[in-house]
């Protein structure tokens, strides 16, 4: 595969050693202007080692890399004002107001403070400019160390591991702020381990481990090839569980994951076959409690990656 | 480099230091705790009584002692010698304010200056010995003539080792501290990587960082100066005291290499704290900051000279209080500069921009 001088991003044959150890392991991807492209990964995947590398803060061992058609190794100053970074939340100037944080980093890039005004603005901090950093909660501390990275307007953007520990709403919020970012016009990159939030934000994502991409594609077309059953719940007690298996009798019934199962609470069918099966149920009038789950990235993430817990 | 994000660097760092409560304490207002602390227990208390010693016979002033016994022990503790020399050396030591001897109808007075209240006052205390007894001759033509001679004083007044020694140890701290500290947060919370990022320069950066460990150096001679030389304190600068200004410069650059390098190594804030800690306050004891090197024993004062805190303290004393040329901090100055070049050096090789 030739690199094409179009794509944002483009890497080929990335390898990164430590000691003895394959943290990046020949990995080839492409990300186009304007994609939101996600990495995932469990912990120690080589993600953010991947990251790095593209950013410029590590030297890759072997392969191609050219980021923006610039080399990001050594330390390109050409590039480096072209692309926007964010690190944890916690990467700021000791006690520092967010108004402050902001007007110091827009000048590292020769921005106005009137711009860094306004970014804060844009973030939805403008009511906390006078909060110190290490004052602001969890999601907020999150958009400052966004805003910093998008003060210069770069048109390239890195991020890793966004929403980390925050609450439920935090993260939905950030995401409205992250689609707004890639709606803008620019080029996303973000590593995750959070399923749900790859398949919403990303158009394209690599799930990688052991320091190789195992697949690489939009979330649904992932969540299709893997052609996982579909999870049909009801309540407990509206069919015995030899009922329920008579419904499921397509030519996949014998395939793997595929059953049912009674738990007390609700009644579940695993099947290929979700149109026979929902048919049987209104039938026979049992879609009380009635839920519906196909395949998550989730279950892609987890069929390529493995169920064992990893320290 | 960019003069804005110079500015702006400087800026947010020195914002982060005066909006830091324990830095502020630590840095500042704990040293002039001691001064004030050291500098009073070391005061001597009340009017000074002026020890003379009267070699050989001086007959004004056995005449002033009989007329008025009582008034003149309250200001004059008078011993008795026999050799100029000796009584010179004295004087020269300290061990005495004045010595004084008469020569016909002329009284010599020589003195130090070391100490211009007491100075002051030996001359005070002379001439009127001398009108005195011009107004019991009234009518005699041939008048007794007060001559002085001021003896240089080698030896320094308490406030005078105080001030630079704890001046010293406020700068060596707050210098390696500082750079230790920050080096090793801003690693461990990723600014430094952040900066990494930014289209600003390696030098920028350090050069933001160090001119306002500088300007907070200044602060601190400022301060110190302000409250020693108070009538309290009483601390007299001599002539050349500016030449401290250079003399905290460098002395912040060494200590800021110091820490730099103790930075470069620490992998958390604790153990960078502990190894500063380790470095600074033996060199307090041994470097002349705590205890006077004129005072300790031999061996500290021979252990003194691998101190770098030594040149900084002994190098402000010189100029501040004994009364030394510009010159004579050069030596202390190339000292500190050589030792911040050396471990800038050596930090550099060593440097770490993350804690992997």
């Amino acid at each position: 595969m030739v690199a094409r001088v179009s794509a944002t991003i483009s890497v080929k044959g990335l390898k990164k050693f430590y000691g003895a150890k394959a943290a990046v392991d020949d990995v080839s991807f492409e990300v186009e202007q304007g994609e939101f492209f996600g990495i995932l990964g469990p912990n120690g995947a080589g993600k953010t080692t991947t990251l790095e590398i593209l950013e410029g803060l590590r030297e890759p061992d072997s392969g191609e890399l050219s980021v923006l058609g610039l080399a990001p190794w050594p330390r390109n100053p050409a590039l480096l004002p072209r692309m926007g970074v964010q690190l944890q939340a916690s990467s700021f100037f000791e006690r520092l107001t967010a108004r402050e944080q902001m007007r110091t980093f827009a000048s590292l890039y020769g921005v106005s403070a009137k711009r860094a005004d306004e970014m804060l603005g844009t973030v939805g901090l403008a009511d906390q400019a006078d909060v110190k950093g290490e004052k602001l909660s969890g999601g907020q501390a999150q958009r400052l160390s966004i805003a910093c990275a998008l003060v210069h307007d770069p048109e390239l953007v890195f991020m890793d591991e966004p929403t980390g520990a925050l609450d439920p709403q935090a993260r939905r919020n950030l995401w409205d702020l992250l689609r707004q970012i890639n709606a803008d016009g620019r080029t996303v990159v973000l590593t995750t381990h959070h399923m749900d939030e790859a398949e919403t934000l990303c158009d394209r994502v690599a799930i990688m481990d052991h320091g190789k991409i195992l697949e690489l594609g939009p979330p649904a077309a992932l969540v299709r090839g893997l052609d996982h059953p579909v999870r049909i719940s009801i309540e407990s007690g509206l069919l015995d569980v030899a009922q329920a298996r008579a419904l499921a009798v397509g030519p996949r019934a014998a395939a793997p994951g595929v059953g049912v199962t009674d738990d007390g609470v609700s009644l579940t069918i695993a099947t290929h076959d979700p149109a026979a099966v929902l048919a049987g149920l209104v039938d026979r009038h049992a879609l009380a409690g009635l839920r519906v789950q196909g395949a998550t990235l989730e279950d892609v993430f987890l069929n390529l990656t493995g169920r064992e817990y990893r320290a | 480099m960019s003069s804005t994000a110079f500015r702006s660097l400087s800026r947010a760092m020195f914002l982060g230091f005066i909006t830091d409560r324990t830095a502020l304490f630590f840095t500042i207002l704990f040293p002039v705790l001691f001064l004030v602390l050291f500098g009073s227990l070391f005061k001597s208390s009340g009017t000074p009584r002026i020890s003379v010693l009267e070699v050989g016979r001086v007959g004004l002033l056995d005449q002033a002692e009989a007329a008025a016994p009582a008034q003149l022990a309250k200001v004059l503790a008078i011993s008795h010698t026999r050799d100029l020399q000796t009584a010179l050396a004295d004087v020269r030591k300290g061990n005495y304010d004045a010595a004084v001897q008469q020569q016909g109808r002329t009284l010599v007075v020589h003195y130090s200056i070391a100490d211009q209240t007491t100075a002051g006052i030996v001359q005070t205390v002379f001439s009127s010995i001398v009108q005195q007894a011009d107004a019991q001759q009234a009518g005699s033509k041939a008048a007794y003539q007060l001559t002085t001679a001021q003896v240089e004083n080698k030896s320094l007044k308490p406030i005078q080792y105080i001030a630079p020694g704890l001046l010293g140890w406020a700068i060596a701290s707050g210098g390696t501290f500082g750079a230790a500290i920050t080096l090793v947060n801003w690693r461990e919370n990723k600014l430094l990587r952040r900066l990494r990022l930014a289209p600003v320069s390696v030098g920028t950066v350090v050069l933001a960082r160090v001119g306002v460990a500088i300007a907070v150096a200044m602060v601190e001679l400022v301060v110190f100066i302000g409250i020693a030389t108070t009538p309290y304190f009483g601390l007299k600068l001599s002539s050349f005291w500016w030449m401290a200004v250079p003399i905290v410069a460098c002395g912040t650059l060494a200590f800021m290499a110091i820490g730099l390098l103790v930075g470069s190594f620490a992998r958390s804030q604790q153990a960078a704290t502990a190894v500063a800690n380790l470095i600074i306050l033996p060199m307090a004891f041994l470097g002349g900051a705590f205890v006077p090197l004129d005072f300790a024993p031999s061996w500290v004062r021979d252990v003194s000279y691998a101190m770098p805190l030594r040149y900084l303290v002994t190098g402000m004393q010189d100029v501040m209080a004994r009364g030394e040329g510009p010159a004579s901090a050069l030596p202390a100055i190339g000292i500190l500069l050589g030792l911040a070049a050396v471990l800038t050096i050596i930090s550099v090789r060593v440097f770490r921009w993350d804690s992997v």
